[in-house]
């Protein structure tokens, strides 16, 4: 034990020499060795001729890409870069992200919203006495809610089409197509054909999703007659006049169903609308829109609830038409035109609607039916001003016009008192970055008869995934 | 009818006169892709440009004006790499506009022709508004201005192959004087190279690149967050140990964190006009960096 280091060293060096003592021996050992010196040879080879390659892509990257005339010594004089600029790092686009299928993956976006509310009355029993409306009404549930998650999938189809879906998951477990559709991108001269779901362009506010709302909920006016926001399943053709001015006008066929059209089983389609839009800039620092705007819609057996003198909740069938014209304005400012530090946006809108037909009023009991005319209105005002980067505060006023209901037979069954639906909101959020926002909201709600609601709601919203839309 | 004849033929030539005039329709999304087309083509294109030097590009929303305009053009000239991500998609689609659709030749994307920085390693949006493609704020150095204008040039003649001669000659006269002035500006900004500086937003590195100043704090916490006083704080506290000698932010930043970290350090502000239009001295591209140059330097003597 003396000499321990000799015979480690002997040790080590037969079992390195061992190999190729053994190689010898073997043949097939030999072959292998000569195989894997020969394929080392070769990677080297490749490895090497792959190194010169990147060189030269890398040259070509800093110098512009293969100018033909004169300017090409211009260009790649200038390109070098000053002897102490620190070499710029490679630009990372891994192949393979390329190659792989994924690539095609459409924008993907998610909203996620929440909201706690403090409310002075019972949600459940919020009507508009003498409007009949579809169930899209009121403040929302008490206490904490899971609001609506959205769900985003977009991208084009080709070089002639663009598709679209939004999935809204609600509280209850319950997932709807909010919209689904296909538009053109290949037709000229302005026009943009579109199938299938989507939020009409009828009025300022109805294609606008819930998550870039102003306000947590939506005007009343769009509540009572278009059960929040107006959804078509059909088509919609727009144009754009070859105009300096922004002029756009449309035109939508959807089917019957959604509120306010009702159930029916005809193959003309059971809403129309025509909307013209108009807008510009005043100067650097305002901008504004406004339109006109006007929806046909067929009602069968339409249901809405209705109360009676006792405040018992009755189901009404409405079966006739429906038309509503939409007046409404926006008008922003922001110093230069930029909106970081402060902004400030006006947004008004006024809707009428006649409808016209029979009611049976409740359906499901005496079934009682007479003829049914209305006239009513309704309008909405709000502003909302940026006082410091991402802190916003905004004021909204929301009045009914029940205006005249001739309900023949009916009238006095259909409780119909002499007062005016209003509400009035004041809201403040914040916005940490451009995909979050937390919102406080104290609204005074006089939408139901001799009734005062208040109410109090915090809400948050986040949108995560692609980058949102900044839609005017 | 042997009476309106000439009348008909003299509505067509009008007509015909009146279309061998117009000029190549561009929208430029920012100004300083405005000022190239109109450096490159002159009285051959009329440009419209979306957003003033005052005006942060990736903050702006798809105006009406903005919707019209894209409808009318035939070409959209705009930085890319994410920077109008918000709007441009928005205005593309609401176009009814063939031609600028993305693949077209009627869409350019000026920041494909040049090799970005700041490619981030990984996509997260706890980093801040990240640009998955890099700094989308290449317009800053002026060779990347030369980069784009080679392929702007053929691309300005692809669409309007009556006058490609035309676009050929401007581009070649105009690259003849950009080469002298970027000499001229390196000449300039000898004395900045290694300055340290401190930004309000990670606009500048192509910039920095350029000059060889050193960035040492962003007084944006992660990009596109407003300054908040906890991260000035930590700035203001990194200073002691890494000094700096002015305080960079362009034209359209709020300034009051540059202010607060200003008052405290005395360092100079320096408001960098950013593009054609961010301040009266940058009136077209050569001017912008000419006052780029002079502001820097007066800061750091």
């Amino acid at each position: 034990m003396s000499h321990p280091t000799p015979l480690a060293a002997l040790l080590v060096a037969l079992a390195i020499a061992s190999p190729p003592l053994y190689a010898a021996d073997s043949p097939e050992l030999q072959q292998l060795r000569q195989e894997i010196d020969s394929m080392r040879q070769d990677y080297e080879a490749r490895l090497k001729a792959l190194e010169a390659r990147l060189k030269q892509a890398e040259a070509s990257l800093a110098a512009p890409p293969a100018p033909s005339d004169a300017s090409g010594a211009v260009a790649t004089a200038i390109s070098a870069p000053p002897p102490a600029a620190p070499p710029p790092p490679p630009a990372q686009v891994p192949a393979s992200a390329q190659a792989s299928a994924s690539g095609f993956n459409p924008a993907l976006s998610l909203i996620l919203s929440g909201s706690y509310a403090a409310l002075s009355q019972d949600p459940a029993n919020y009507r508009f006495a003498g409007v009949l409306t579809g169930s899209e009404i009121g403040p929302g549930v008490k206490g904490f809610s899971l609001g609506e998650s959205e769900l985003g999938i977009s991208a084009n189809v080709d070089p002639w089409f663009y598709g679209a879906l939004n999935l809204a998951l609600e509280a209850d477990n319950t997932a709807s197509v909010e919209e689904a559709y296909v538009q053109t991108t290949a037709l000229s001269d302005g026009f943009t054909l579109r199938a299938g779901r989507f939020l009409s362009s009828i009025g300022y506010n109805n294609d606008k999703h819930a998550h870039t709302w102003d306000f947590v909920n939506a005007p009343l006016v769009y509540q009572a007659f278009l059960g929040g926001a107006l959804h078509q399943d059909g088509l919609q053709l727009r144009v754009l006049l070859p105009t300096t001015q922004f002029i756009e006008l449309g035109s939508e066929l959807g089917a019957a169903g959604p509120f306010p059209s009702g159930g029916t089983s005809r193959n003309q389609p059971g809403t129309a609308t025509l909307f013209a839009h108009t807008g510009g800039d005043i100067g650097a620092s305002q901008s504004w829109r406004a339109g006109v705007s006007m929806l046909w819609a067929k009602a069968e057996d339409r249901a809405s609830d209705t109360i009676d003198a006792a405040g018992t909740v009755v189901t009404s069938q409405f079966t006739g038409t429906t038309r509503l014209g939409i007046i409404d304005g926006v008008w922003k400012w922001a110093p230069n035109g930029n909106p970081q530090r402060t902004n400030l946006t006006l947004q008004g809108e006024y809707l009428r609607r006649l409808e016209s037909g029979s009611l049976v009023y409740d359906s499901t009991g005496q079934a009682l039916a007479a003829s049914y005319h209305s006239a009513q209105g309704g309008w909405y005002a709000q502003a909302v001003y940026q006082f410091m980067p991402t802190w916003r505060v905004g004021l909204r006023y929301d009045r009914l016009d029940i205006g005249d209901v001739d309900a023949s037979t009916n009238a006095a069954n259909l409780y119909l008192p002499d007062y005016t639906p209003t509400r009035a909101t004041l809201m403040v959020d914040w916005s940490p970055s451009e995909f979050s926002r937390i919102r406080l909201q104290f609204a005074q709600d006089k939408a139901r008869y001799g009734l005062t609601d208040n109410q109090f709601l915090i809400q948050y919203q986040m949108s995560l995934g692609s980058h949102g839309a900044h839609s005017y | 009818m042997k009476r309106l004849l000439p009348i008909a033929a003299a509505l067509w030539l009008a007509l015909g006169m009146q279309a061998a005039q117009a000029a190549l329709k561009v929208l430029a999304c920012e100004p300083e892709w405005g000022a190239l087309v109109q450096e490159l083509a002159g009285d051959k294109a009329s440009v419209y440009v979306a957003t003033t030097g005052l005006q942060d590009p990736h903050h702006i929303q798809a105006r009406p004006s903005l919707v019209a305009a894209a409808r009318n053009t035939d070409l959209v000239v705009c930085t890319g790499a994410e920077l109008e991500v918000g709007w441009l998609p928005v205005l593309i689609r609401q176009s009814g506009n063939n031609a600028i659709q993305p693949g077209k030749p009627g869409n350019f994307e000026a920041a494909a022709y040049v090799r970005k920085l700041e490619v981030p390693d990984r996509l997260d949006r706890a980093d801040g508004d990240v640009h998955a493609a890099g700094n989308p704020h290449i317009q800053t150095d002026p060779r990347n201005i030369a980069l784009v204008a080679e392929p702007l040039a053929r691309r300005l003649a692809e669409l309007d192959p009556a006058n490609a001669t035309a676009y050929q000659a401007r581009h070649a006269d105009f690259m003849a004087r950009w080469k002298a002035a970027i000499q001229r500006w390196e000449k300039e900004g000898a004395p900045l190279r290694g300055a340290s500086i401190v930004v309000q937003h990670k606009a500048f590195p192509y910039l920095q690149q350029w000059l060889g100043l050193v960035e040492v704090a962003v007084l944006e916490p992660k990009p596109g967050i407003e300054p908040t006083s906890a991260h000035l704080s930590a700035v203001l506290a990194g200073l002691q140990t890494r000094p700096a000698k002015m305080i960079v932010r362009a034209a359209y930043n709020d300034g009051r964190g540059a202010e607060w970290l200003a008052e405290r350090t005395k360092l100079p502000i320096v408001v960098l006009p950013f593009t054609v239009g961010g301040d009266d001295e940058a009136k077209d591209l050569f001017s912008l960096f000419d006052d780029t140059i002079q502001r820097l330097l007066k800061a750091a003597p």
